[in-house]
Order: structure tokens, then sequence, then C-alpha cells
């Protein structure tokens, strides 16, 4: 049961993590068709960015994780 | 920063050549683990310290945890193995034996009585024996475990590996002082030159090269020891990276140089931020949570990125064994593949994101002017 | 729980393997390789500010050589007409010199002349008076003889004088 209840507060995570990153993603698309000769910049902070907002989601799936684990 | 050379179709091609054959490398293994016992369903749970597993449904939670958590003997395939020394410090003294001494001649899981005690392996776990057979807990909490088990001897591959690289590197940047790259030394150099250029420069400013050793050196150990563990035969296959206790001592070493190098300013910025009096005590909680949680999510970005992908890697091959049936391998071997790929692009991306912020954190503890 | 647990072993061999990587790195990869790119990045940029520095200097020498040929040129332009000045004067003082001769050869001529007409005239005067003397003398020998005849002779060659 609390497996369960574990994989859902990953899967909510994941959904955060999954609208974060999309819209960074969608941004720096949009950052480069306007400026192409900005692009490589525009891509490090795109990584970064990501990679934070993804943090926060592999927070979220390592509590679960812990959550899994204590209950079990 | 061009990442458009990763996506560049002839280098895709040859790491989906590798992968594929790493792929049917891991299948062949599989193959030749069921010729040796009847059923290749239960073969990846029986791990040969764990025969009385036998019976047992296979169970692919089971089977995932065992891949990604260390051991104490490296499984080359079959019963073979490689039992790696263990090495136990107690209130009497050290201990040291081979780790095959938990395993007698049927491959069964037995105790060990060593100089001082008498040691039993259960889940990887060492734990002392009381004298009416059962775990002593009060004396397996004093025991400490420093056994060269699967990540330490993979940790040291990828050191030694990477100091044959770069020793031998600069023996050739050495002997062709002046001249343009060659060889090896030119796949290297674009890598470095990356790291100072795009990495250390932007985020350090002009103070970057007193951090550059670390900096690349910091690279490398996560990139070669993530590719490594993308490897399933012996020189790789440990999860090294995606090990919490190795991104700690990673993450460690970049909260102890941020705070060291930390200049007035950084430490003004943390004692003294511009806000009213009576809201120091509070700053004071919420920057030293700064402090911690910077270095943390390093640690925990890196190994859950890295286990991330191990385990949707053999949940993939684990669906041949759900299945029970080889007509999803070719299925799961596409997944797979494609999973492998991703992951080089992962394990060049997590070096890159582990070096950048920590140029990052110590660009900010080492900025000048506020 | 497990899975995000470090283990103290292997902490204490990650410290180990780590800081052991990256202190003979350091000493025997990094330090080299950092500082021969270096090296190596500022021998190619001081070799193009050379490359750089040499078309100035370049550029700079032609301009040089063509401003120094502008110089000759100009002074051969100067000397040749300060030549050909010189000549003009020489040939006008010699014009002049030569003028100035021939006038004078030429009043002297004149005065030459008019003295030796003079002297001519003065001869024909002392012919003239000779002359008239042996006219008269022979006029008084043969008119004596008849008075009137001789007044009217000496009338008539006091005419003729005056006629001179």
């Amino acid at each position: 049961m609390v497996g369960s209840i574990a994989a859902i507060g990953a899967g909510l995570a994941v959904i955060g993590a999954g609208i974060g990153i999309g819209q960074v993603g969608g941004k720096a698309m949009e950052g480069i068709a306007r400026q192409p000769e900005a692009a490589s910049k525009i891509q490090t902070a795109m990584i970064i960015a990501a990679a934070l907002v993804e943090g926060v989601a592999l927070f979220g799936v390592v509590v679960a994780l812990l959550g899994n684990n204590v209950g079990a | 920063m061009y990442f458009n050379c990763i996506f560049n179709f002839k280098k895709i091609s040859l790491s989906a050549v590798f992968a594929l054959f790493f792929a049917f490398f891991t299948l062949q293994a599989q193959a030749q683990d069921s010729i040796d016992s009847a059923s290749s369903v239960e073969k990846m749970v029986v791990k040969e310290d764990h025969p009385e597993h036998h019976e047992e449904k296979f169970d692919p939670t089971v089977t995932i945890l065992e891949h990604i958590s260390d051991t104490h003997d490296w499984h080359l395939w079959g019963h073979t193995s490689i039992h790696l020394p263990v090495i136990l410090y107690t209130p009497a003294g050290l201990e040291f034996f081979s780790s095959g001494n938990f395993l007698n001649e049927h491959h069964e899981s037995v105790d060990y009585t060593g100089k001082y005690n008498t040691y039993r392996n259960e889940e990887e776990h060492i734990r002392v024996i009381g004298a009416d057979g059962k775990v002593d807990e009060q004396a397996s909490a004093k025991v400490i475990d420093f056994s060269i088990t699967k990540n330490v001897a993979a940790l040291f591959i990828a050191v030694f590996i990477i100091l044959v690289m770069f020793i031998g590197v600069a023996k050739t940047y050495k002997k062709r002082v002046g001249k343009a790259p060659k060889g090896f030394q030119s796949v290297v150099e674009p890598f470095i030159v990356f790291v100072r250029d795009d990495i250390a420069r932007p985020n350090i400013g002009y103070k970057y090269e007193r951090f550059m050793p670390l900096l690349l050196t910091i690279f490398f150990f996560i990139w070669i020891n993530n590719l490594l563990g993308l490897i399933p035969i012996f020189p790789g296959g440990a999860n090294v990276t995606g090990n919490i206790a190795v991104t700690f001592v990673l993450s460690a070493m970049v909260l102890i140089v941020v705070n060291v190098k930390g200049n007035k300013y950084y430490w003004s910025h943390i004692f003294k931020p511009d806000v009213p009096f009576w809201l120091l005590p509070i700053m004071w909680v919420v920057e030293i949570i700064g402090i911690i949680s910077k270095p943390f999510a390093l640690m925990i970005r890196l190994f859950a990125n890295i286990t991330a992908g191990h385990i949707i890697v053999l949940s993939l091959i684990s669906l041949i064994f759900i299945f029970k049936t080889l007509a999803i391998a070719p299925v799961s071997i596409a997944f797979v593949l494609f999973m492998d790929v991703l992951e080089l692009l992962v394990a060049f991306l997590q070096a890159f994101i582990f070096t950048m912020l920590t140029a990052l954190f110590i660009g900010s503890a080492v900025e000048e002017h506020h | 729980m497990e899975l995000v647990t470090p283990s103290i072993g292997l902490v204490f061999w990650t410290v180990i393997a780590f800081l052991f990587l990256l202190l003979l790195l350091k000493k025997f990869a990094w330090s080299p390789i950092l500082n021969l790119i270096h090296d190596r990045e500022r021998s190619i940029e001081s070799a193009l500010t050379a490359a750089e520095n040499a078309k100035d200097e370049l550029k700079r020498l032609t301009n040089e050589n063509e401003q120094l040929l502008k110089e000759a040129r100009a002074e051969r332009d100067l000397i040749l007409k300060e030549a050909r000045e010189l000549k003009e004067q020489i040939v006008n003082d010699a014009k002049k010199t030569a003028q100035v001769e021939g006038a004078k050869m030429i009043a002297k001529a004149k005065q030459e002349i008019n003295s030796q007409k003079a002297a001519a005239l003065d001869e024909v005067k002392n012919q003239v008076s000779h002359l008239s003397l042996a006219i008269a003398e022979r006029v008084l020998r043969k008119e004596f003889s008849d008075k009137a005849k001789q007044e009217e002779l000496v009338s008539d060659l006091i005419k003729e004088v005056k006629l001179n």
C-alpha cells in the first residue's frame, strides 16, 4: 500500500518536472528561433535550468523511494 | 558549447552499434545462463549466494535493486564471480578475508568464522553472528565494513583508466610542445578546453585557473564512471556514480571547496544580508540551509539520474522475464538500445551539469564585488 | 532506504580514490596539459601578432620607399629646374654682354668713322685750299695781265668755294 502511494508521489513529482522542463525547453526553442546567434548561450542556460527543475523532481522521487522503503 | 555534435548522425550510429553489441552480449550471457540451469526465468533471481531463492517467482524489483546496489563479489556470469576482499573494522582489530568464504562449494550461503567473530553476509550487509547462531545486533553495529566491494573495485578501475589516459596524454603534450594535437590528444583536448572555456571561465571569472584541476577531475571522474556504468560486462557494470556514497563524497568535496575558498563578500552575504535586523536570524537559517542544499542537490541529482537510467534499462530487460517469452525480446532490446543511447547523452550531461554547477557555486563564493 | 544511505566503507574508499586521483592528475596531467595548451595558445597568438606586425612593417617600409622615391624625384626635378634656370641665366648674361660689347664696338666704330670722316674732310679741305691756291696761282699768272679778267676769275672762284 505504502509502495503504491510512494509510486503516486513519484508520478506527481514527475508531472511537475515534465511541465517545468517542457516550459524551459519550449521557451529556449523560442529564444533560439528569435535569436539563432545566441543559440549556444541559450542552450547552456536551458540545460542548467532543466537540471535545476529535474533536481527538484528527483528530490520527490527520492522521498518517494524513502517512503516506500520505510513503509515496507 | 556545441551540443549539435552529439546529435551528429555518424556518432549516433556508432554508439547505436555499440549499444546493440552490448545488448546482445547481455542477452548472450543470459542465454548461456539458461543452458547452465533449467529455467532462465529463475536464473535472474538465483544469485549464487542466495540458493534458497531457487523456487521463488521472478521479482523484477529484487533483481533490479540487486543489480544497482553494491555487492561483496563481482558477478561475471553463471556461477563465476570475482570474490572481492572483505575488510572489517571491529573493536578487536581488523578482519581481512575473501568474500568467497561466504559461499561453500555448492554456491550456498554460509557463515564464516574470522579471527574475532563469526560473520554472515545478510543481503550484502556483513553481520556478526552470536553464539546462539543468530545475528548479534549490538556487535554488528560496532563492525564497520571497509570491504573492497564491487563499487570500490570499479572505482579503482575507473581511477586507473583515468590516470593512464591523462598521464599518457600529458606525456604526448610534453613530447609535442607547441604542435597541433594528434591522436588521442586531439580527442581529449576539446573536452579540456570545453571545461576551461565554457564551464570554468564564464562562471568563476579570472580566478578560474586555481580551480581547473578540481573541475577537470570532477568532470572526467563522473563522465568515465558514468560510461563504465553503462557497459554491462566485467570492467563496467557497477553503478558507481549511481551510488549515493560516491555522489555524497563528490558533493562534500564541492561543499568544502566552496566554503573554504569563499571570500569575505560570500560570508558577508550570508551573515550580514541587506535586511532589517530582526530578519537576520531567519536569514541565517535560510542561508545555511542554502549552503547545504546546493551540494545536496548535486548529490541527489547525479545519484538519481544514473540510478534511474540503470533502473529503466534493467526494467526493460526484465520485461522478457516477466512475460516469460522471447517474443518480447526484440521490443525490449529496441527500447534498451534507445535508452542506452540516451544514457550516453545523460552520462555526458550529468558530468557537465555537476561540473557546471560546481563552477557556478565556486564562482559565487570567490566573486569580488557585490 | 538502503539505496539512499551512503555506506561508510564506500565513502571512505571514494574519498581516498578521489583525492588520490585529484592529486596525481593535478601534478602529472592537468598542470602540464593546461600549461602547454596555454603556452600554445599564447604562441599562436604571438605568431599572429608578429605576422600582423610584419605586415604593418612591410606596409610602412613600402610607404617609406615610396616617400623616398617621391622625394628623390622632387629633388631631381628641383635640380633640373635650377640647372635650366642657370643655363638660361648664363645665356641671357652672355647675350647681354655680347650686346653691350657689340654696342660698344659699334660706338667705337662710329667714333672712328666720324674721326676718319673729319680727317678726310680736313684732307679734302686742305686739298681744296691747295688746289684753290694752285688755281689762284695759275689764275694770277694768267690773268694778271688782264686786270678785268683777273677780278672776274677771283669772284667766280670764291663763288665756287662757297658752294662746297
